[in-house]
């Protein structure tokens, strides 16, 4: 972890020194909330491990799961059009796993990014619908603070209902999926649709200067930089800010903290501010780079995989990045392995054995043989 | 019939998939375990369910092969909480997202097959007759009285047997149960593999009897909505009969309201249940401030052995 560790209740430990009567060896498992000191490779093992046993359900399907694995691999990493395909979707699962990154660190179940991403690419399609005009200059910033405000409100939907009545945030937020994907329905296929697009439900394809500019002629486009910079700020703010110390206080331990004063209230506010904000921020990124239109099921899940993506970094900057490149690249093989039969599905399931293997394998890692009288 | 009881007849059917959902995640919550897979456990019920059903066309080896794969994941939800003590939100979100994924993976062939009928109707010509009630239970399919068997079992076997103490003993406070001699984790391990069966149950319900045709991520929200009603019914399945019906009514409210009038677009009916869930959620959080919520205390908490808390 880059930032400090904070010193959490001891770990009971035998007493040592006893006279033993016969030397015994059990197994005892650390109690470590935060999962910290748990060795990397675990992280790698919990990875193979879930491959081999997707693999299983490939081969009962009667493929051979090596072929399989290869071609995801070479669809996603391969070729350089399928690798800047892999970072394009990297944009919006860094951001938005970032997004639910700092919720986890107070332990804040933020399960929503998927609706604030939805949330934040309608706010930013408004602009050009309401304002089709606009230069640039005007353009593009106006897009990205409306969808960060945006997401952030969607954001404080669910952190609202949970600091002033009590109400579980993982349903909460999940509900607000739904409601948000039901009106991005709404809009796309009722007043923002195409009057051209022969009955597409899309609204119509964003001009130039409503669009992030890309790198060459690829589809890599500036959205990378939001994600960069966001990542820069939030590894900065998190070790080196009065604000990113009482987040890791109450991540900790809660009780602690509320009695060092800390308002948790006010911090799970603003951290699912920011979260939806991020969350809202992919999803600008994503129609004006990327898409260039909002249409229906403009999120293939990527607010889902953020969870995944949160977890297997731990909620560390560099390891959101490796882990955001990871799983976009999972689910561009997941589209390169539709040519041989198989459902992209694939890398949902993928995805969803990983998170097991991955949180077996964080216990597994903390288990030590201890001597015991 | 007239509109209240259609509106009735309509809410039993469409909560009956919500009532074994909850009263699944009641079991399992009860021993001290969240369940927060039962959007994933009861795709995968629909899934097994209509491909067995297609294969065999027998109804008995239907649900067999649901409670069957259900328990298989409730083993493996079971062996990370109670075993490894995992942290079951993860597990709960990890078993959503590869139930997600592995039922559309399996169904890929069979989406949008519809299903014959399949769970046989139980004519009661003595009851048919009357006004509304006759509407109501004249001609309910075999599974929605199951349903209302199950939450009178479930109610006292909860509150009426000395099971049901143990089993609240565990949810509540383990250490003091495990000092009474009742084997925790064996328990905890048993009721999360009969709760998964059950909300897979409710996903056999939904495909076989609510919407009898299989389309990828069919359950729409409902598995949460389950997790939910859990909470409105208080860990209580009497309570949790009455909250499956009133969301199922919503549920069946904004087609109704879709056809008397064509002003409103569907897309906002079809946010009610989600909205309201929030909503309903709210005030029972605003008027229980000062009070407990009446969830098991010690849910959540991984329970080891000779370690202090």
């Amino acid at each position: 972890m880059s930032d400090q560790p904070i010193p959490t209740t001891a770990v009971p430990t035998n007493p040592e020194g006893k006279p033993a009567a016969k030397l015994r060896l059990r197994l005892e498992i650390e109690r470590n909330p935060s999962g910290q000191g748990n060795p990397w490779w675990m992280t790698i093992v919990s990875i193979i491990l879930a491959l081999v046993f997707c693999g299983i359900f490939i081969a009962l399907n009667g493929m051979n799961p090596i072929t399989v694995y290869a071609k995801m691999l070479r669809g996603a990493f391969g070729t350089s059009f399928g690798f800047t395909e892999t970072l394009v979707k990297a944009i919006p699962l860094l951001l938005c796993g970032l997004g639910v990154s700092i919720a986890y660190r107070i332990s804040v179940w933020n399960i929503g990014a998927e609706g604030q991403f939805v949330i934040g690419a309608m706010a930013a399609t408004a602009v050009t619908v309401y304002w089709p005009n606009l230069p640039a200059y005007a353009a593009i910033p106006t897009m990205i603070v409306l969808s960060i405000v945006a997401g952030g409100i969607w954001g404080l939907l669910t952190a609202i209902p949970k600091t002033h009545f009590q109400v579980n945030e993982l349903i909460t937020s999940l509900m607000l999926n739904y409601v948000a994907l039901l009106a991005l329905d709404y809009v796309v296929f009722g007043p923002w649709k195409d009057p051209q697009g022969f009955n597409f439900p899309g609204t119509p394809m964003f001009t130039e200067t409503q669009s992030l500019p890309v790198l060459g002629d690829t589809r890599l486009h500036f959205g990378l930089v939001f994600a960069v910079i966001a990542i820069i700020v939030y590894a900065v703010m998190i070790r080196y800010t009065r604000w990113g110390y009482e987040l890791r206080l109450i991540g900790a331990n809660a009780e602690a903290a509320r009695n060092a004063g800390i308002g948790i209230k006010k911090h799970i506010l603003v951290v699912m501010l920011i979260s939806g904000g991020l969350a809202g921020l992919a999803g600008m990124s994503e129609v004006s780079g990327v898409t260039h239109r909002l249409m229906y099921g403009i999120s293939p899940g990527y607010g889902y995989t953020a969870i995944i993506v949160a977890w297997l970094a731990r909620l560390n900057p560099i390891g959101l990045v490796i882990s955001s490149v990871l799983f976009a690249g999972l689910i561009v093989g997941g589209y390169s392995v539709q040519t041989i039969g198989l459902p992209s599905s694939i890398s949902e399931m993928i995805q969803g054995s990983i998170l097991f293997f991955l949180i077996a394998g964080a216990t597994i890692g903390k288990i030590r043989i201890k001597r015991s009288a | 019939m007239d509109l209240f009881t259609q509106l009735l007849v309509a809410a039993v059917s469409s909560g009956t998939p919500l009532l074994f959902a909850t009263l699944g995640g009641i079991l399992i919550e009860r021993s001290g375990i969240i369940q927060l897979g039962a959007e994933g456990l009861m795709l995968m019920g629909a899934v097994t369910a209509c491909l067995t059903y297609l294969n065999t066309e027998s109804l008995p080896i239907t649900l067999l092969a649901v409670f069957a794969v259900c328990a298989l994941l409730g083993v493996l939800h079971a062996f990370l909480t109670v075993t490894l003590h995992a942290n079951q939100i993860v597990s709960g979100l990890a078993m959503t997202m590869f139930g997600s994924g592995f039922s559309a993976y399996l169904g890929k062939s069979v989406s949008g097959t519809p299903l014959p009928m399949s769970v046989p109707k139980l004519h009661l010509p003595w009851i048919e007759n009357v006004p509304v009630i006759g509407d109501l239970f004249g001609r309910l399919d075999m599974l929605t009285w199951f349903s209302f068997l199950l939450v009178i079992v479930m109610h006292l076997f909860i509150h009426r047997t000395s099971w049901g103490l143990h089993m609240r003993a565990i949810g509540d406070n383990p250490s003091t149960a495990d000092v009474m001699g009742i084997h925790v984790q064996a328990f905890r391990y048993g009721y999360v593999i009969v709760g998964s069966m059950l909300i897979g149950l409710a996903g056999a319900d939904l495909l076989l009897v609510y919407s009898p045709t299989w389309i990828e991520g069919m359950t729409a929200g409902r598995g949460w909505i389950a997790v939910a009603l859990i909470i409105f019914a208080r860990w209580n399945p009497l309570r949790a009969l009455f909250c499956a019906y009133f969301f199922g009514a919503l549920d069946t409210l904004g087609f109704r309201i879709q056809l008397i009038t064509s002003h409103i677009p569907p897309y906002f009916l079809k946010m009610i249940p989600y909205i309201l869930t929030i909503l309903v959620l709210m005030v029972l959080g605003y008027r229980n401030r000062n009070k407990p919520s009446g969830s098991p205390e010690a849910l959540g908490v991984p329970y080891i052995r000779e370690q202090r808390f």
